[in-house]
């Protein structure tokens, strides 16, 4: 579990999150230097140690020389004198548990007791806490090193002190639960205790600290329920929508129906006259906003309306008509380019993205080809809580209340948007009622600094309906795979034909989220591979959902090597093992690729957990699936039943992941559970379709997420090898429906090509 | 005016508010009270389920008029003053149900709504009762089990096991 300096960025991440990551991860591998902690915090050397402030209230009390007694060992660890130690949670909360996980990593290698731990949230500071986001499984692998060091500098300073106060070298000192002991004299202090002197200290070098082994580990493995779950059961302020700031108005922002149109006129006066209505206007698109992209300015053309309360806003846009210039707004229909793709399909006309070997010769002396075209939809975020960002301009400056995942990418914007320097935009991170990807753009965050400037600098908070929420999402794309494979007398595979139709903005790149990587699975392990392309202009906005590519990625592909199988006549355990060949990393050196090996792995332990190869009944089958996204590998099993009348039952899944170790099993565990339940929910049947640049869902109606009687029970085993530990919010979550649709193959011989499954006639 | 029973408090509302104002907004913008969440709007997702007079209602659904005078409950209403925690309160940290936690304060109003007339369901009597409230996160799994949790500490606490 060294520090590992490689960095190979998700292929399906965009760019802007690529390079946040390369810029967090190279920020990790840099030695973290007592000069650099000095240099970082503009403290000199000598006289008042402590090396970094922390927010206002600590800086101001630093400021006055003192902070009353606090030790404050770095931005993620304060010892304060009556034993609390408030450890600080640097990336945003949005259901992914990392404001739990990420002091647990601290807590450990402090040797803090977590009844002494307090988690608060940290405030958005590039100088403090480097690269803050919640995106692409992340948190854990990228900040893993920083946090354990910055927990063993903070411990190393309170034995310092003890053994000081005691006159006792430190290497007779153990700690414990917040505690430090001689044991030879029996002499023990608390962290409190001993919270002022440590602030008097010398910082050591955190390059040297000694960390723990696993095997010393007390806190990380356990099950630590969530720090914020007490406000949670009673209803305390917490998330974006809960912000009230004095004097504030509720405002909705109406766009058009047809993506990318402009409001040309209104009926503002009528909306004005309207009950608690305080203004109402027009505003000018910004930017382009159909692109992902969550730091530039960008804003859709649409109508403000701002009230007394969030009611009489939604009342005031029920009453709300404009007149929408559609020139150069969105055309798209969902049914055409399901038609265009059909016939570029078969036409087979496309770009090389990549090849090995011989895929023409592995086709013609196969014993078997299988040949398939694979469909599936856009989808939507729906977040629960739906987009919302309180704003309030002040005219030199900006201060934002968001539930965002890219605060940093926020401000910046924000910067661009109002052209005030980026230190005039303060950002408060609210915890987010999901996220999913959603949160990484942050339209809602310019919208409402657009309207609390044009309103004249009153704050203001935009609520999105639910139906706003619907019709205009960052979607995940939906996307086109007409696969051919060969498998050789002897049932291996031996060649893989991929042609990718997808959709373009641009006419040259596919749209975010939106592309597939030449080495995707199994081309990167197949003898025989050729990758192809095609484009269909769309003016739809995509981007990152839950798992981005993997999401509908590993339908297609485990999917269709299930057919492969069953076409070689091979049991379908034997014949992923066999694909995945000898145990390497498929990138010779490299932990964060495939490891064929961890695959086998979890492919053998999720099969041996459920039984793989028992005689059920009649309608009744299991069905695997594997994939590796985000460095986790993760492996599935379900058990469905199917009845006459196509209604589909899921009574279990058992999944098996690597992910290294677990850091907060119940947290890693729970997000593997709703990652099944979510990929299944998704795959079962949720849609969006758009019909002359509309969107046809605007409410759970029409976009029936799975509700408790039909999600299934998820049994959840991890491999807990000893590979860099990684993050768990995505990689489970694309085994699920492939798993899900080749036991329904299992159960009726009905193979399903085309997501949702409600398109095959199934039902739940 | 209207006059509304929150939690044992009575509240005033002012003029500006309209009568028909779902309980929703007006627990949340008018008293503060935001426990209670906003989901659809159309009764579809239940995050803003409160209790009227002990059952459960969608607070979107129902306008501030129908209900006044009448016995409200919302999430910050369940815990006793001095803060301790319900049954449920304490199953669902215990088996740290929540992820985003948006949807739990719907979930757990439902929760305690089914144990009070059902003090130990089944699998299916949960799913039958708890199937009006969305979870995005799917945290279904544990939502069950909470259940059992919360269902076995009141058989404790009033001696009937």
């Amino acid at each position: 579990m060294r520090r590992d300096e490689r960095f190979t960025p998700d292929p399906y991440l965009p760019e802007f999150l690529q390079k946040m990551h390369s810029a967090a991860a190279a920020a990790a591998a840099r030695p973290l230097t007592r000069r650099a902690f000095m240099k970082l915090t503009g403290v000199a050397g000598g006289g008042l140690v402590i090396a970094f402030a922390m927010g206002p209230a600590a800086r101001e009390a630093l400021a006055q020389g003192r902070s009353n007694g606090v030790f404050i060992a770095n931005p993620y660890v304060q010892v304060r004198p009556d034993g609390t130690i408030v450890l600080f949670a640097k990336n945003p909360e949005v259901g992914q548990g990392v404001k739990t996980a990420l002091p647990m990593i601290v807590a450990e290698e402090l040797d803090a007791s977590w009844d002494d731990v307090q988690v608060q949230q940290a405030e958005i500071n590039l100088a403090l806490y480097g690269q803050q986001f919640a995106g692409g499984s992340t948190s854990v692998p990228l900040n893993w090193d920083t946090l354990r060091r910055a927990g063993a500098v903070a411990r190393a300073m309170l034995v310092a002190a003890a053994a000081r106060k005691w006159g006792v070298p430190e290497s007779e000192l153990v700690t414990e639960a917040s505690t430090v002991r001689h044991e030879a004299s029996g002499r023990r202090a608390t962290y409190g205790d001993l919270a002022e002197a440590a602030a008097e200290l010398p910082l050591p070098d955190p390059e040297s600290v000694p960390l723990k082994d696993r095997s010393q580990y007390r806190l990380l493995g356990k099950r630590i329920t969530g720090v914020d779950n007490r406000k949670i059961v009673t209803g305390q302020p917490l998330f974006g929508i809960d912000q009230i700031v004095p004097g504030m108005l509720y405002a909705t922002y109406t766009k058009a129906p047809a993506i990318g149109a402009r409001a040309v006129a209104a009926n503002l006066d009528h909306v004005k006259s309207l009950r608690g209505v305080k203004d109402a206007f027009i505003l000018e698109q910004q930017g382009d906003p159909i692109a992902f992209k969550p730091d530039a300015a960008a804003l859709s053309s649409g109508v403000a309306i701002l009230a007394d309360s969030t009611w009489n806003a939604f009342q005031a846009k029920r009453a709300l008509q404009v007149t929408w210039d559609e020139s150069e707004a969105s055309k798209d229909s969902w049914t055409a380019a399901v038609a265009e793709a059909k016939a570029l399909a078969e036409k087979g006309e496309a770009t090389l993205l990549g090849e090995t070997g011989d895929v023409d010769t592995a086709l013609r002396r196969a014993a078997h080809t299988v040949e398939a075209l694979y469909t599936y939809q856009y989808v939507s975020h729906a977040d629960l809580e739906p987009q919302n960002c309180t704003a309030w301009f002040k005219g030199d400056s900006v201060e934002i209340w968001a539930p965002t995942q890219t605060p940093q990418a926020a401000v910046d914007a924000v910067a661009a948007l109002t052209g005030l320097p980026k230190e005039k935009v303060t950002l408060h991170q609210l915890r987010g009622g999901g996220g999913f990807g959603r949160r990484l753009a942050n339209d809602s965050v310019c919208e409402a600094v657009a309207i609390s400037r044009r309103a004249g600098g009153v704050p203001v908070k935009v609520q999105w309906m639910r139906e706003d929420d619907m019709a205009f999402d960052y979607y995940r794309p939906g996307g086109f795979h007409s696969l051919k494979a060969a498998v050789d007398a002897s049932g291996k595979l031996t060649g893989w034909q991929n042609h990718f139709i997808t959709f373009t903005h641009d006419g040259q790149t596919p749209v975010s989220a939106g592309n597939l990587s030449p080495q995707e699975f199994p081309a990167n392990v197949v003898p025989n591979s050729r990758i192809r392309q095609s484009l269909i202009p769309s003016r739809i906005p995509t981007g990152p959902w839950r798992a981005p590519g993997s999401n509908a990625i590993a339908f297609v592909v485990q999917s269709f090597l299930h057919e492969c199988a069953v076409a070689a006549g091979r049991d379908h355990v034997e014949f992923l093992l066999d694909i995945m060949g000898e145990p390497r990393p498929v990138v010779p050196d490299n932990p964060r690729v495939l490891h064929t090996g961890r695959a086998a792995n979890v492919i053998r332990l999720a099969a041996e957990k459920a039984g793989w190869g028992r005689k059920l009944p009649e309608g009744r089958g299991l069905g695997l699936a594997f994939h590796f996204s985000h460095l986790g590998h993760f492996a599935e099993v379900a058990e469905v039943s199917v009845d006459a009348s196509k209604r589909v039952t899921v009574h279990k899944v058992w999944v098996a992941g690597d992910i290294g170790p677990i850091v907060n099993l119940s947290g890693a565990e729970n997000q593997v559970q709703g990652s099944v339940i979510d990929g299944f929910s998704t795959a079962m049947g949720l849609e969006i379709t758009f019909e002359n640049g509309r969107v046809q869902q605007s409410n759970f109606d029409k976009y029936p997420i799975l509700r408790i009687d039909k999600a299934p029970e998820v049994e959840v085993h991890f491999v807990e090898s000893e590979y860099p530990p990684t993050g768990v919010g995505e990689p489970a979550l694309p085994p699920a429906a492939p798993a899900i649709a080749n036991a329904i193959y299992a159960a009726t011989g009905h193979r399903i090509r085309t997501l949702p499954f409600t398109k095959e006639g199934f039902r739940i | 005016m209207l006059r509304l029973n929150v939690n044992g408090r009575s509240y005033e509302l002012g003029d500006d508010v309209d009568p028909k104002t779902p309980l929703l907004w007006v627990l949340r913008d008018s008293l503060g009270l935001v426990g209670t969440k906003y989901g659809c709007g159309v009764g579809q997702c239940s995050a803003c389920m409160v209790h009227l007079n002990g059952f459960p209602v969608q607070s979107c659904q129902v306008p501030v008029e129908s209900v006044t005078e009448q016995r409200i409950t919302t999430i910050e209403g369940l815990a006793d003053p001095d803060g301790e925690l319900t049954a449920v309160q304490q199953a669902w940290i215990e088996e740290d149900v929540p992820q985003c936690g948006y949807c739990q304060a719907g979930q757990i109003m439902s929760a305690t709504a089914l144990l009070a007339r059902n003090p130990n369901p089944t699998d299916a009597e949960i799913d039958a009762a708890m199937a009006a409230n969305l979870c995005r996160c799917g945290t279904y799994n544990r939502i069950r089990k909470a259940i059992h949790n919360a269902a076995a500490r009141l058989a404790k606490a009033e001696g009937r096991s």
